[in-house]
C-alpha cells in the first residue's frame, strides 16, 4: 500500500550499492592494476593528493579506481581516510630552491639564471588525437623508449639547486620583501582547527592548497577577466621533487623523510604605492600544491594576490568568499545532498504557499 | 612515544582495521569538548574542526561526528531521517554507525539512549537522559539577511539583530504572512538566535524547556550548538503575528492520529491525496 512507499526500502538501498559494484566489474576487459594507473593516469593521480590533502599515490590509484575515474569521489575517499589519521608533525620549511626540478619556466624573463627547463608539459603539444594509440602495446612502447634514449647525452646532468627567480627581483628592490607578511610560529592546522575570518597566511595557503582545480580555475579565470583583476605573470613555475624533512621528536634533529612531488607557482602581480616605509613595488601571489597541477599552482597564485586587495569589490578579493567555495569534497557533498528526501520540509513550504495564496486573494482584489 | 609503539598501540585497539567509533582519540576530544562549550552557552555556534567522514559532505558528517564521538557500546541507537527510521540516510548512517561502535539499535524512540536525526524531532516527548543529535546544513539563522560569516559573528555578539526582525516584518507586509516554512529561527534562553535546524515548524515548540539534551552539528560548516534540557527556546513572533505551527486538514490515513506532522502521499492511481504520519515509528506504536 502506499504507506510502503514512503519508506526508502532498505533493500532497495543495498541493491543499488550491489549494482553500482556489479557495473564496474560487468564488462570482459582485464581487471585495472594499480601500478598502470598510477603510471599512466599519473596527472589525475596528482590531482586527487592535492584535493584530498594526502600525498599517498598508490591509496590515490585505488581510489580513482574504487571511484570508476570519477576525480571527486576519489578525492573524497582519499581525503575521509587521511582524516582517521593522526596527526604526527609537521614538515620544517620545503627548501623550493633544492627542489629536483623536471620543469622550470618563467613567462617574466627571456633568459632566466639556470636557465629555462621546459620539462613534460601539454603545452606545446598539437591536440589531435593520436590514433596511433588505438593499437598501443608494450613492443611499440619499447621501440619509443629506445630511439629516445639513444638520443641522450649523458655527459648533461642538471644542477641540485636553481635560484629563484623573484630573489633576482626582491634583490633589485621591485618585489616587496618577505618581511611585509605576517609570521606564524606555528603553522595553522585546517584539518584540527575550522577557519575563521579573516584566516591567518598558513590557513589561507593550506585552504587554497587542497582547493578542487576547477572551482579555483572558475574564480581566478574571472580575475582574468576583469572582476578583481591583478595582471598576472609568472615570475616562475616549477614542477619537481622536494626533500620533506620533520625534526625528529626527542633530539630535534632533522631527518629527511622522503620527497614529494609540487607545483610551484609564483605570479608577480600588480604593484602597490609607495608609501612612507618605502617606494612603490611588485607584490607576490603564490601558488604550491601536491603533484603536477600547473593550473592549479597558478589559480592558486592568482588568488592569494586578489584576496589581498583590500576594499576590494570583487568576489576574488573577498577571502571568504573565496576560501568558503574551492573545496570541491564540501561543495559536491553539499551539491549532492539535494537528492535526500526532503519531504518534511517540503511539505511545511506547501502548508506556507497555501497559506500565502489564501492570504493574498482579498488582498488582490482590493488592489 | 615514538612512531612504532604508537602504531602498535592503535592497530591493537582498531576494529575493522579503525579507531572504535571510527574517530580517533583526539578528535573525539576536541568534538567532547566543543559540545561541553556549546552546553555551557545555549545557542551559541561552537566552531570545531570536522573530520571528513565516510559519509558525503550535507549528509549528517556533522550529527554523525557528535553521536561517534559520545557513543558508548551500551548506547541504543535510533536514526531517523524525515521522521522515517527506513529512509536513505537514517539507514547509511545507522549501519555505519553499527559497524564501527557496534551498538544495538532500535526504532523504538522511548527505548533509544542516543537519536541522531535529519529535519524531524520524534512526536513521543523524550525524557531526561535521552540526546537527541540533529544533522544541520545551515547553522546560521543569520544567514538569509547576510552573508558574510565575519559579520554574522559580529551581530551575535552584539545581540544586533535587527535586520533579521526587519526581515520578518517586510515578509508580512509582502506576503500577509511569516513565510518561513521550515528552519524557523528561534531565540534561545533569552539571548542567542539560532537554528534550529530544517525541522518543520510543527517540531519547534518540542524544543522549549524540553527534558532531554539537544546537540546540533554542521559538519561542513564545522559549527556544533547545544541546547540543555530546560532551556527556553522561543521562536521568533510578533505580538499581532504569531508563530504558527502547520495545519492539516485531515487525519493519518494509517493511524487516525490528529496529533502528528503528516506527510502527503499523491496516489498513483487517480493522482488523489493521502496524509501519513512523517515519523513512523509514532505510527507503528498506535497501529499496533
Amino acid at each position: 500500500m502506499a504507506y510502503v512507499a514512503v519508506k526508502g526500502g532498505r533493500q532497495a538501498i543495498e541493491n543499488a550499492c550491489d549494482l553500482l559494484s556489479y557495473q564496474l566489474q560487468k564488462g570482459t576487459s582485464k581487471p585495472l592494476g594499480l601500478d598502470q594507473i598510477e603510471e599512466q593516469l599519473y596527472l589525475g593521480i596528482d590531482r586527487i593528493m592535492s584535493e584530498a590533502g594526502l600525498y599517498a599515490p598508490k591509496l590515490a590509484a585505488l581510489a580513482l579506481k574504487q571511484a570508476a575515474g570519477d576525480s571527486f569521489e576519489a578525492s573524497f575517499m582519499l581525503r575521509a581516510y587521511r582524516a582517521t589519521k593522526s596527526r604526527l608533525s609537521h614538515s620544517q620549511p620545503l627548501a623550493m630552491d633544492k627542489m629536483r626540478v623536471i620543469r622550470r619556466i618563467s613567462a617574466a624573463f627571456k633568459e632566466i639564471p639556470g636557465g629555462q627547463i621546459l620539462g613534460p608539459t601539454s603545452d606545446y603539444t598539437l591536440r589531435l588525437l593520436d590514433f596511433d594509440l588505438l593499437e598501443d602495446s608494450e613492443s611499440r612502447r619499447q621501440a619509443f623508449r629506445e630511439k629516445l634514449l639513444s638520443h641522450l647525452d649523458p655527459e648533461v646532468e642538471l644542477p641540485d639547486s636553481f635560484p629563484k627567480v623573484v630573489e633576482i627581483l626582491r634583490r633589485d628592490g621591485l618585489l616587496v620583501e618577505k618581511s611585509t607578511m605576517e609570521k606564524e610560529s606555528k603553522p595553522f592546522d585546517i584539518t584540527r582547527q575550522s577557519l575563521t575570518y579573516p584566516a591567518s597566511r598558513s590557513a589561507t595557503l593550506q585552504s587554497l592548497s587542497r582547493g578542487e582545480t576547477g572551482g579555483m580555475l572558475t574564480l581566478a579565470y574571472s580575475s582574468m577577466r576583469g572582476y578583481g583583476n591583478v595582471h598576472p605573470f609568472i615570475g616562475e613555475l616549477r614542477v619537481g621533487y622536494v626533500p620533506l624533512v620533520v625534526a625528529h621528536p626527542e633530539t630535534g634533529e632533522p631527518y629527511t623523510v622522503g620527497e614529494v612531488k609540487v607545483t610551484e607557482a609564483e605570479a608577480v602581480a600588480q604593484y602597490h604605492d609607495g608609501t612612507e616605509d618605502g617606494p612603490a613595488k611588485f607584490t607576490l601571489g603564490y601558488g604550491l600544491c601536491f603533484g603536477q597541477n600547473e593550473l592549479k599552482a597558478i589559480s592558486m597564485a592568482i588568488l592569494d594576490r586578489t584576496m589581498r586587495n583590500e576594499e576590494g569589490k570583487s568576489p576574488v578579493e573577498d577571502q571568504e568568499f573565496v576560501l568558503s567555495h574551492i573545496d570541491g569534497i564540501e561543495a559536491m557533498g553539499f551539491c549532492n545532498h539535494w537528492k535526500l528526501p526532503h519531504y518534511v520540509d517540503f511539505q511545511s513550504s506547501l502548508d506556507r504557499l497555501r497559506r500565502t495564496q489564501k492570504v493574498g486573494e482579498p488582498q488582490e482584489s482590493e488592489l | 612515544m615514538n612512531l612504532q609503539a604508537w602504531r602498535t598501540q592503535h592497530q591493537s585497539e582498531s576494529l575493522h582495521g579503525y579507531n572504535f567509533a571510527f574517530l580517533d582519540d583526539s578528535a573525539k576530544k576536541e568534538i567532547r569538548r566543543s559540545l561541553l562549550k556549546a552546553v555551557a552557552i545555549p545557542g551559541y555556534q561552537v566552531p570545531f574542526s570536522s573530520q571528513e567522514m565516510p559519509v558525503a559532505r550535507g549528509w549528517g558528517t556533522g550529527g554523525l561526528q557528535i553521536t561517534l564521538s559520545l557513543i558508548l557500546p551500551e548506547d541504543i541507537l535510533k536514526v531517523i531521517d524525515q521522521g522515517c527510521d527506513d529512509s536513505v540516510n537514517a539507514v547509511n548512517i545507522k549501519k555505519f554507525v553499527a559497524k564501527v561502535a557496534e551498538v544495538n539499535s532500535t526504532t523504538d524512540t522511548q527505548a533509544a539512549t542516543l537519536i541522531q536525526t535529519r529535519h524531524r524531532i520524534p512526536e513521543e516527548p523524550m525524557s531526561e537522559g535521552q540526546i537527541l543529535v540533529l544533522q544541520v546544513p545551515y547553522p546560521e539563522a543569520l544567514r538569509e539577511v547576510e552573508p558574510s560569516e565575519l559579520e554574522t559573528r559580529r551581530m551575535h555578539a552584539e545581540g544586533d539583530y535587527a535586520r533579521m526582525w526587519l526581515y520578518l516584518y517586510e515578509d508580512i507586509v509582502r506576503y500577509g504572512e511569516i513565510s518561513i516554512s521550515y528552519r524557523y529561527p528561534v531565540t534561545v534562553n533569552d539571548h542567542y538566535i539560532m537554528d534550529p535546524s530544517p525541522i518543520p515548524r510543527w517540531d519547534v515548540p518540542k524544543l522549549h524547556m524540553s527534558e532531554h539534551l539537544s546537540l546540533f552539528g554542521a559538519g561542513r560548516e564545522k559549527r556544533i550548538y547545544a541546547i540543555p534540557p530546560y532551556t527556553r527556546v522561543e521562536p521568533l513572533e510578533f505580538e499581532d503575528h504569531k508563530f504558527r505551527i502547520e495545519q492539516f486538514p485531515v487525519a493519518c490515513s494509517r493511524c487516525g492520529s490528529c496529533n502528528s506532522y503528516l506527510d502527503e502521499i499523491i496516489s498513483d492511481v487517480d493522482g488523489s491525496r493521502q496524509y501519513f504520519c512523517s515519523d513512523t515509528d509514532y505510527c507503528d506504536k498506535r497501529c499496533a
